[in-house]
């Protein structure tokens, strides 16, 4: 085994150009675990911790760009207002310390369908800055992204620089199934966010599936519903039928499996009841904001 | 490989490290500090707690490499950190880097080489326990003591920057530490007496 460590960006990609192999390690927090247990032994560790840019974050008009190696502790604390779907995930990873290491860049590297980030991505809607040293950028839309369990778009030339997240126009919320608060990995887990400018709703799913994915039939179906009964204009109850179709759909838009956390009916049902509630506190809080606008004016 | 790295203050070169190395086992195996335990390796434990930069970390999920130039706080250097954070250390600005000023109240390894004389930061032998350390004692936080050191290190981190945690404060700091004993309600008496003896020394 070799380790590289690239001073600056540009050398981290001649490196992974020239050993394709190379295991990119930012946090270490998936990478060690499977040197750790003897589950890999790369060729080459490439080491990203020394490329202060990573770790920055800049807050745009519409988005987001968020270095790859930001850890989850500095999303929680400084983007709670642009991006609070990824914050509440944030949030629900592992511990403390796990936190203050780990960032979206390598949840994106993994690619495994539990990771705590996919789903408010895609919910939010994002793309993936990723970069080689011969071909130069790219922006990989977050639904083009996932391409298989822990497999992604990525080219073995290519690292994962930052991620483009849409800053949030309307409140989001994010669920999780688990044994307790912390240190688990997702039996299931769904993001939602509103997106009153477009007048969508976007949904993630997590751990239901081979990949992290939306549920689109169900966000269709409640565009059209919440177009329908004017309910964008009229910031009325979402009706209950509405709610348990929307819920239903997302849970039809699983794929899941059986395993040591849970079975695939389990994890279908727990989607369908996170997909209303998350439904029910985002609409609500959406309601509140409408009424106080209104009452202002 | 060779890595250069400061630990509990005073500067230190590991030879041979295999690349593939955790900072935990160089810690435990080639620096001959064992206070950081082994336990799960996989980030799920908390036994391997120290501070990297300042930051708890699980040192199992840091690769050697990665220590490179930077600043470890073991269990064995917990009570002159916290002396020195008590004596101001480089909040005062004698000693401003930009990992100071980006965490104040954190000494720097200038700082402690000089505190760190005639005692022994490298054992934790010869110095008076910190704060948190003397609460686990009397409040009888510690049965089997291998989980100790991570959450002392953890529990530590908090005060620092929570002088008044409540308990959900205290629960949520200590979440990624698991204790298979005690069932943790020692250990929050521990951190709660750590607290209210803090609030009374200012």
């Amino acid at each position: 085994m070799d380790f590289l460590r690239p001073a600056s960006w540009g050398e981290a990609l001649a490196a992974k150009a020239e050993h394709p192999t190379a295991v990119p390690i930012a946090g270490g927090t998936d990478v060690m675990v499977e040197i750790n247990f003897d589950h890999r032994r790369p060729e080459y560790l490439l080491d990203l911790n020394r490329i202060g840019d990573l770790e920055e974050w800049e807050v745009g008009a519409d988005s987001v760009r968020l270095g790859a190696s930001v850890p989850y502790t500095r999303i929680m604390e400084n983007l709670r207002g642009e991006l609070p779907g990824l914050a509440l995930a944030s949030h629900t990873v592992a511990s403390p310390q796990i936190r203050n290491r780990g960032g979206v860049g390598g949840n994106l590297g993994t690619a495994s369908p539990a990771g705590d980030a996919h789903p408010a991505l895609l919910a939010a809607g994002a793309e993936v800055e990723v970069e080689s040293a011969r071909r130069g950028t790219r922006l990989i839309p977050i639904d083009a992204f996932f391409t298989g369990v822990k497999r992604n778009a990525l080219a073995a030339d290519e690292l994962i620089r930052a991620v483009h997240i849409k800053k949030a126009d309307g409140p989001q919320q994010f669920s999780k199934v688990g044994t307790r608060n912390a240190m688990v990995i997702a039996v299931c887990a769904f993001g939602l966010a509103l997106h009153p400018e477009t007048r969508t709703v976007r949904t993630g799913i997590g751990s239901a599936a081979p990949t992290p994915v939306r549920a689109k039939a169900a966000e269709e179906f409640l565009n059209a519903a919440l177009e329908e009964g004017g309910f964008w204009d009229n910031g009325k109850i979402i009706t209950p039928s509405v709610a348990q179709r929307f819920a239903d759909l997302c849970s039809a838009a699983c794929n899941p499996i059986d395993d040591v956390r849970g079975t695939a009916s389990y994890r279908r049902h727990a989607v369908g009841i996170m997909a209303r509630r998350t439904l029910t506190w985002t609409w609500e809080s959406y309601r509140g904001t409408a009424a106080h606008v209104e009452g202002v004016a | 490989m060779r890595v250069n790295f400061t630990v509990n203050g005073r500067p230190q070169e590991a030879d041979d490290v295999w690349e593939g190395e955790s900072l935990l086992y160089v810690l435990r195996e080639r620096m001959g500090l064992p206070g950081s335990k082994n336990a799960c390796e996989q980030g799920e434990c908390g036994s391997c707690t120290v501070r990297l930069d300042g930051v708890p970390v699980c040192s199992c999920l840091v690769a050697a490499g990665q220590v490179e130039g930077r600043e470890v706080v073991t269990v064995e250097g917990l009570a002159d950190y916290a002396k020195q954070r008590a004596e101001g250390g480089c909040a005062t600005g004698a000693c401003g880097t930009s990992l100071q000023d980006a965490q104040p109240g954190v000494p720097s390894g200038e700082a402690w080489g000089r505190a760190a004389k005639g005692q022994d930061s490298q054992t934790g032998e010869g110095t008076e326990l910190s704060a948190i350390q003397q609460a686990f004692i009397d409040a009888g936080a510690v049965q089997c003591g291998f989980c100790t050191p991570g959450l002392l290190v953890a529990a530590d981190e908090m005060l620092e920057r929570n002088p008044s945690p409540s308990d959900a404060d205290i629960r949520e700091a200590l979440s990624g530490n698991l204790c298979r004993c005690t069932g943790y309600e020692k250990i929050m008496d521990a951190v709660r007496l750590a607290a209210a003896r803090q609030g009374e020394a200012v």
